[in-house]
């Protein structure tokens, strides 16, 4: 019965997904939902399965079993149309930020808008110039991705996402391939987002960010989630959770590598 | 009797290996564009269409590339006839060049098709694309420019195998050549003021393609600019 409010209640819900890649069982029997002014944050060793959640989510990846609802409306995952209605309502952002690389910035968040929304080239281009300067980039408009830094990239990957007015945004570790000075400007755009109550389901190990402004932490290992909770209680150093473990185990890598000069050096000099 | 006797070349070398040349682009040109559209197309196909529509592709490029020009020019125009298909040289020429070079760019694009990362397409269809507009707003686009030079190499090739039309009787610069050569009993000065012919038009053609390559290039996409 509560099960089925959440759906209800739910602007995003995943439910039961199962996933198996030849005999290996990569997801088992996962859920997860969102409402609105939920930031509900995925974390777990590699090959835990967050990547692999996140895009059966919006179905990049073909699930086995399980189902998605999008506003309490069951998404019927072998119409095609119904599958494009899902995405254009949910953003994602990749680890890699996949931005099309043979277009500019400003043609980058324009395609869609032309394509999917069927604006005008005008209007799409008035828009995306407006999505570029949300995220700080305006005087970046005309630059190809090969042009810009990490950071950017992301960001107008950001922008991307956006311009479709999706309901809700899915994450995939936007940090982790950037460099660490680089961190700091996507993930103001991150927190800005959040400040204007975004629906967002993020994979990151970011866990300043996460104690400060994630609403649930879901801690994922060998394809299941095992741990879920507030922040506070699965991080509150009373706790025996696996999550604390594994937190503190990111944050003595973390205080490793700011006191012993020689492995920073080693870090810089590789970069 | 002079060897490289000018008047001998400006008489009557170069007044008829002038007619071969035109009537040999008259071939080239609509054989690169016709051909061209085609390979990619089959390329398009061989990669993302449906199982029998890729298995006719598939076989038709198999048999194209596996079956001597020579042969395919023989059939077009002295086999058909048999079930009366009647072609005219030009027309038959025209055919087997447009399949010949369709089907070696078709291998190029198909290349350049698969080189694309998977990220792209995830991309697109997470912002809620149809397989179709990714296809050709995003794979193609990009494909198309790393598929250049290849596809370049082929249109030179093309060029050069155009030489063969003159065994279906349609006379272009090589046949043009050879029936000086044959009237004059000098195929050493006819054959090299020939040979130089097609170097001008491949130097043309490859400076033609380094240009678009230029015109087409983006950040990110040619070693020059990146």
């Amino acid at each position: 019965m509560t099960n089925e409010n959440n759906i209800k209640n739910a602007l995003l819900s995943a439910q039961n997904i199962s996933v198996t890649l030849g005999n290996r069982l990569i997801l088992n029997d996962v859920s997860i939902s969102v409402g609105a002014g939920d930031l509900k944050v995925l974390i777990g060793p590699s090959g835990a399965g967050k990547s692999t959640f996140l895009q059966c989510i919006n179905q990049l990846i073909p699930t086995d079993s399980g189902s998605i609802y999008l506003e309490g409306e069951r998404i019927n995952m072998a119409n095609n149309a119904s599958l494009c209605h899902l995405r254009q309502n949910v953003g994602m952002i990749f680890q890699d930020f996949n931005l099309f690389d043979h277009l500019t910035a400003v043609e980058n968040i324009s395609l869609a808008l032309r394509k999917v929304r069927n604006l005008s080239k005008e209007d799409a281009n008035d828009r995306a110039r407006k999505e570029l300067n949300r995220v700080g980039l305006a005087n970046r408009a005309g630059l190809y991705p090969a042009q810009l830094s990490g950071g950017q990239k992301q960001r107008v990957a950001i922008a991307r996402a956006l311009a479709m007015d999706p309901k809700v945004l899915l994450l995939d570790e936007p940090t982790s391939a950037l460099d660490p000075e680089l961190v700091g400007e996507v993930l103001a755009v991150i927190n800005d987002l959040a400040a204007h109550g975004m629906p967002m389901i993020m994979a990151t190990h970011q866990m300043d960010f996460v104690r400060s402004l994630a609403t649930e932490v879901l801690f994922m290992e060998s394809g299941s989630i095992i741990e879920q909770d507030k922040p506070h209680v699965l991080l509150a150093s009373t706790s025996k959770s696996r999550t604390l473990d594994f937190c503190s185990k990111l944050n003595n890598l973390r205080q490793v590598a700011e006191h012993s000069p020689e492995i920073t050096c080693t870090a810089n000099s590789n970069t | 009797m002079d060897f490289f006797d000018i008047t001998f070349l400006t008489q009557e070398v170069i007044p008829h290996l002038n007619d071969g040349i035109l009537d040999s682009l008259a071939l080239i040109i609509p054989a690169i564009l016709i051909g061209g559209s085609f390979g990619i197309l089959m390329g398009i196909v061989r990669v993302f269409a449906k199982k029998p529509l890729k298995i006719i592709a598939d076989g038709f490029v198999a048999v194209i590339r596996g079956v001597p020009l020579t042969i395919q020019l023989m059939i077009l125009y002295f086999g058909l006839p048999y079930i009366r298909i009647y072609l005219s040289p030009y027309t038959a020429a025209l055919l087997a060049f447009i399949f010949c070079t369709g089907a070696y760019q078709s291998e190029y694009i198909r290349g350049a098709l698969l080189s694309i990362k998977q990220g792209q397409i995830k991309a697109g269809q997470a912002l809620g694309m149809t397989k179709s507009q990714i296809i050709w707003s995003i794979i193609v686009p990009q494909a198309i420019r790393r598929a250049i030079p290849g596809c370049g190499n082929e249109i030179i090739y093309l060029i050069k195998y155009s030489s063969l039309a003159y065994i279906v009787t349609h006379i272009e610069l090589t046949g043009e050549a050879k029936i000086i050569a044959s009237r004059t009993f000098r195929p050493t000065e006819v054959y090299l003021v020939a040979g130089c012919y097609y170097l001008f038009l491949i130097t043309i053609a490859t400076w033609l393609l380094s240009k678009l390559e230029q015109k087409l290039s983006i950040p990110g996409f040619s070693k020059a600019n990146s």
